[in-house]
């Protein structure tokens, strides 16, 4: 049999995909007394929640009962988060609205249109506060705080140097220096957040299905927030997740409250979120303020970086936040060969719905800056951004290459595929290309970014957000780990279960390559079994899927269990043939002798007899065939003393080349071409890898040009419908050409890295770059997103009257 | 609220059920009639993903109430293939990788197959109108629309060996 591992096999998911017989949440059976919550929402943004009355709520027919903040008191506490500021964050508000949005009771009732009816008699009281909204605001010394106990809006506040960055602006030519603020958005999967929460009274146990998908350390969050032993919290994943982009990932304060819900109300309780919902309660992105000043030579080498960031985590700061600053810092210098650096970071709350985990999570936020100023840097200087981005770019030989906060990227030529995208973006021509169309007053231009894509998040990066004596003082935390169980049965069936929680990506089709490669067996006959239920599977706090970490992670554990299960079957067989066992091989499920071929046993009959036949194993061998593998990177160490810290396992490359051109009349950016190329070391199977990549960069395009979560300056939420928040749509798609080099990575037994996230990172500021290329003889430097028609009209109206 | 009886077929079988005047087609579908495989992304009728062919036409389930498909036929994502076996469109969405989570598949499947039926040979750029009307958030619609590109070539190819 051939290796299926890197063929572009189409999935073993679609078929029921597309027959209407997938099973997301909303598709569950549900037990017969189960009821449905419709949830208050507030709608200030800064408030006392004086009074709230339920009397008319509860006496329409079908409702079970209404519960606010005062009645969960008692079961909750608050949820934990990896910051020693005292926020308290429960899943309702117990005396204070921080966001317009946030919960404020639940009704529960026997189906949902009667549960919405009487959610509008609750009448809440309010005495309204003075918002804050803005990220720069909210430090300042007369800012209306949101959580009194903490005395201010700062969450957490970390700085850090790394190798000599004095002498690096000292000995600089130039410091090039701007200030850029990245917009808060989000990913908008077609299917919303989804709820089946049961309490069990007898075995004080509280069972919840839901399409959360990690990491499964916050199993351990929602279980303490619960007052619960772990072991008396199941959680149970569907095996079809509709999407999430990450948002469904996290803190997911709804579990609990339907958890809760279900115990004070004394049935199961289902809840589906509405649109609207979504969008304006759900999670998003985080937003945030750079300044960032870059020491550089007259030949555009950069000598050391200064970044000071400001993440704004909403009204409330919740696992894993403060992780957006933090899940980049190994590669807070991107692609480049840059020793010195200084992060001054911060993280603030505001009256805007809490942030989480969010496709390309900390990436785009950190490259909008970064590969912006390398653009302004070639600018200052009078050169070639390209000749800017080369001169930078670490250099083949220089990999494993140690970044100077801790990083060590595994494999890549980065110059490699730089000019395979420039040569494919034809660079040169496009430069005369644009200066043909300026001089027929067209606006054309041309944008790069380079961008290091990490994956599979090192556990331990999140404790860098305490200092090194506050980590002393704890549990250290490293690895990057993740299992998988196989299974033969009697007749020699293999089941396969992942822990991996997959939301499109297509995990059952790569396992099964994987297990197919491994055991000679057809992907046919290879079932695998995505669900996760946290009291039967196999799992770990890393567990789940985030940071692209199923390609080099969870592939790695299914490799190694369908490993474990070779040998057991190739042990038996060796026993049976009485032939030593690195004899055997296995080629179309039959285990046979290299030197004697004629000497075989199939593969059905090495599991048949551990099952069937125990008698008659070698010596000490346990019967059946089930084999679990836990896997962790070894490369994941907990941070040090100096704040060094791996933060990912694999680092993967990504290099763009975008050309637009500009309607001077509308300002609208119309893309010509986009060209991206990725090094994401063995690729397991081309066909989802092109999918993935497509998915991530149109993400990135509604990121630069369309998408914003807005508030106007009273914190009121704007963008509650998919009218008013613009998610691209096929006509909206440019010509995108994809091409791969492949260097595979030294640190995962498979060679492969993560990736479907590299252009969420680098699509905004690639843009960007463009707008602010074709802008330039304007004198327009682009430093927000989103770039829409209204924002690039006024930049150039208000020019051309600074110019009249 | 007083309920009505309705009574309409579904991929060719007879439901009778009783539902409250207000009841959305799309919840009528899905809960009184068990047939999961139509989504719900917006109820605000921008997403597609519940999009299904009501006596012939393509429309959104979520903007629709249950009585007012009485006595309706209604096509669902259920009905499409036979016997087992996928139609090319659902095969070609299989070979060119055009879902991923599959939550909007079923909107667009029922969207394209009604849009085909009348209009067998578009262009790209009127399929990128035709699916301007769906949201996919995995795809970043490459698959879909080479899955339905595909579909359109077949079916020419299968147009000319018939001819022939
Ligand atoms: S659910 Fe009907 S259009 Fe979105
Ligand atoms: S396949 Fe997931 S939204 Fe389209």
């Amino acid at each position: 049999m051939n290796t299926v591992i890197g063929n572009p096999l189409p999935r073993v998911e679609d078929a029921r995909l597309l027959t209407g017989q997938g099973k997301y949440i909303d598709d569950l059976g549900t037990p017969g007394n189960t009821a449905q919550a419709a949830i208050v929402r507030s709608s200030y943004p800064h408030a006392y929640i004086q009074s709230i009355d339920i009397t008319e709520a509860l006496s329409v027919p079908g409702v079970k009962g209404v519960i606010t903040g005062k009645d969960v008191q008692t079961y909750l506490n608050p949820f934990s988060v990896g910051v020693s500021t005292p926020v308290k964050y429960y899943p309702i508000a117990i005396d204070k609205v921080r966001y317009v949005g946030e919960p404020v009771a639940v009704v529960i009732a026997k189906n949902r249109y009667i549960a919405e009816d009487a959610a509008e008699l609750v009448k809440v009281k309010y005495e309204t506060l003075e918002p804050i909204v803005d990220i720069e605001k909210s430090i300042e010394e007369d800012a209306p705080i949101l959580h009194e106990n903490v005395g201010s809006n700062i969450a957490n506040h970390r700085n850090f140097h790394y190798g000599n960055v004095d002498q690096a602006f000292n000995d600089a030519d130039r410091i090039i220096k701007h200030k850029f603020n990245f917009p808060k958005y989000t990913a908008t999967p077609i299917e919303t957040y989804g709820i089946i929460a049961q309490y069990e009274s007898s075995s004080d146990q509280y069972t919840i299905q839901a399409n959360f998908h990690g990491p499964f350390i916050i199993q351990s969050v929602m279980a303490g927030a619960l007052k619960i032993p772990s072991n008396r919290l199941r959680i149970i994943v569907p095996k079809d997740i509709g999407g999430s982009y990450g948002i469904k990932a996290g803190t997911f304060p709804y579990m609990v409250l339907c958890a809760v819900a279900s115990r004070i109300i004394g049935c199961p309780v289902k809840w589906i979120e509405d649109r609207q919902e979504h969008l304006s309660a759900s999670s998003s992105g985080t937003d945030r303020v750079t300044y960032i000043e870059a020491a550089v030579k007259e030949d555009g080498k950069v000598l050391g970086l200064k970044m000071k960031m400001i993440d704004n985590v909403g009204a409330y700061i919740r696992a894993p936040e403060p992780a957006c600053l933090y899940r980049t810092h190994a590669n807070s210098t991107g692609a480049y060969d840059i020793p010195n650096l200084m992060i001054d970071g911060y993280v603030v709350m505001t009256n805007k719905l809490p942030t989480g985990l969010i496709r390309g999570y900390g990436g785009q936020e950190l490259y909008f800056p970064l590969e912006r100023i390398m653009q302004m840097i070639a600018f200052d200087l009078g050169l070639d951004p390209a000749e800017v981005i080369q001169k930078n770019l670490i250099k083949a030989e220089q990999f494993p290459y140690h970044t100077a906060s801790g990083g060590i990227y595994d494999s890549g030529d980065y110059e490699k595929a730089f000019h395979l995208a420039l040569d494919t973006g034809k660079y040169q021509e496009f430069r005369q290309k644009q200066e043909e169309a300026r001089r027929k007053g067209k606006i054309f231009g041309v944008g790069l970014a380079c961008i290091v894509e990490p994956s599979g998040s090192n556990m331990g990066y999140i404790t860098i957000a305490l200092t090194p004596e506050e980590r002393a003082a704890s549990l250290p935390k490293s690895g990057a780990s993740e299992a998988a169980t196989i299974s033969m049965d009697p007749m020699g069936s293999v089941n396969v279960r992942i822990s991996t929680t997959p939301s499109g990506q297509g995990h059952e089709t790569v396992a099964a390559q994987i297990v197919s490669d491994v055991l000679q067996i057809p992907t046919e006959q290879i079932n695998v079994v995505a669900e996760l239920d946290t009291s039967t599977s196999a799992w770990s706090i890393a567990s789940g899927s985030y940071s692209s970490r199923f390609a080099s992670l969870g592939s790695s554990a299914v490799y190694y269990a369908a490993h474990k299960v070779r040998e057991k079957i190739l042990k038996i067989a060796a026993h049976h043939l009485q032939v030593a066992e690195d004899d055997l091989t296995i080629e179309n499920a039959s285990i046979y002798s290299k030197a004697d071929p004629s000497k075989k046993y199939s593969v059905k009959r090495a599991a048949g007899s551990a099952h069937w036949n125990p008698m008659s194993l070698p010596e000490g061998m346990e019967p059946g065939i089930y084999e679990t593998y836990f896997y962790t990177a070894k490369k994941a160490e907990a941070p040090d003393e100096n704040d060094l810290i791996n933060s990912s396992v694999t680092y993967g490359f990504v290099a763009d080349l975008v050309t637009v051109e500009i309607d001077p009349e509308t300002g609208e950016v119309n893309i010509l071409d986009y060209i991206t190329i990725h090094d994401a070391g063995k690729l397991l199977n081309p066909l989802i890898v092109d999918g993935q990549i497509f998915g991530g960069l149109v993400h990135g395009l509604g990121g630069a040009l369309y998408e914003e979560l807005a508030y106007d300056e009273k914190g009121q939420f704007l963008t509650g419908s998919f009218m008013d928040y613009l998610v691209p749509t096929a006509p909206e798609i440019p010509n995108i050409t994809i091409k791969h080099i492949e260097s595979p990575s030294p640190v995962t037994p498979l060679g492969a890295k993560g990736l479907g996230e590299g252009n969420t990172m680098s699509a905004p500021v690639a843009i960007a770059n463009a707008v602010s290329d074709a802008l330039k003889p304007y004198q327009i430097t682009i430093d927000s997103l989103p770039l829409s028609p209204n924002k690039i009209w006024n930049l150039l109206s208000e020019q051309k009257v600074t110019n009249s | 609220m007083g309920v009505h009886q309705i009574r309409l077929t579904i991929n060719g079988k007879t439901f009778v059920e009783e539902a409250e005047p207000r009841m959305l087609l799309s919840d009528f579908i899905r809960e009184n009639c068990g047939l999961t495989g139509t989504h719900v992304g917006c109820e605000h009728g921008v997403c597609g993903a519940c999009t299904v062919i009501v006596n012939g036409s393509a429309v959104r389930s979520c903007l629709m109430f249950a009585v007012q498909a009485d006595g309706e036929e209604i096509q669902t994502v259920e009905g499409l293939s036979q016997n087992g076996e996928l139609t090319p469109l659902q095969q070609n969405f299989k070979e060119c990788h055009g879902l991923q989570c599959g939550f909007c598949t079923p909107g667009i499947l029922m969207s394209t197959s009604d849009y085909l039926a009348k209009n067998p040979e578009p262009s790209k750029k009127e399929i990128k109108e035709m699916l301007s009307g769906h949201l996919c958030r995995c795809t970043g619609y490459d698959g879909i629309l080479k899955a339905i590109q595909k579909t359109v070539e077949d079916n020419k190819e299968t147009i000319l060996i018939e001819g022939s």
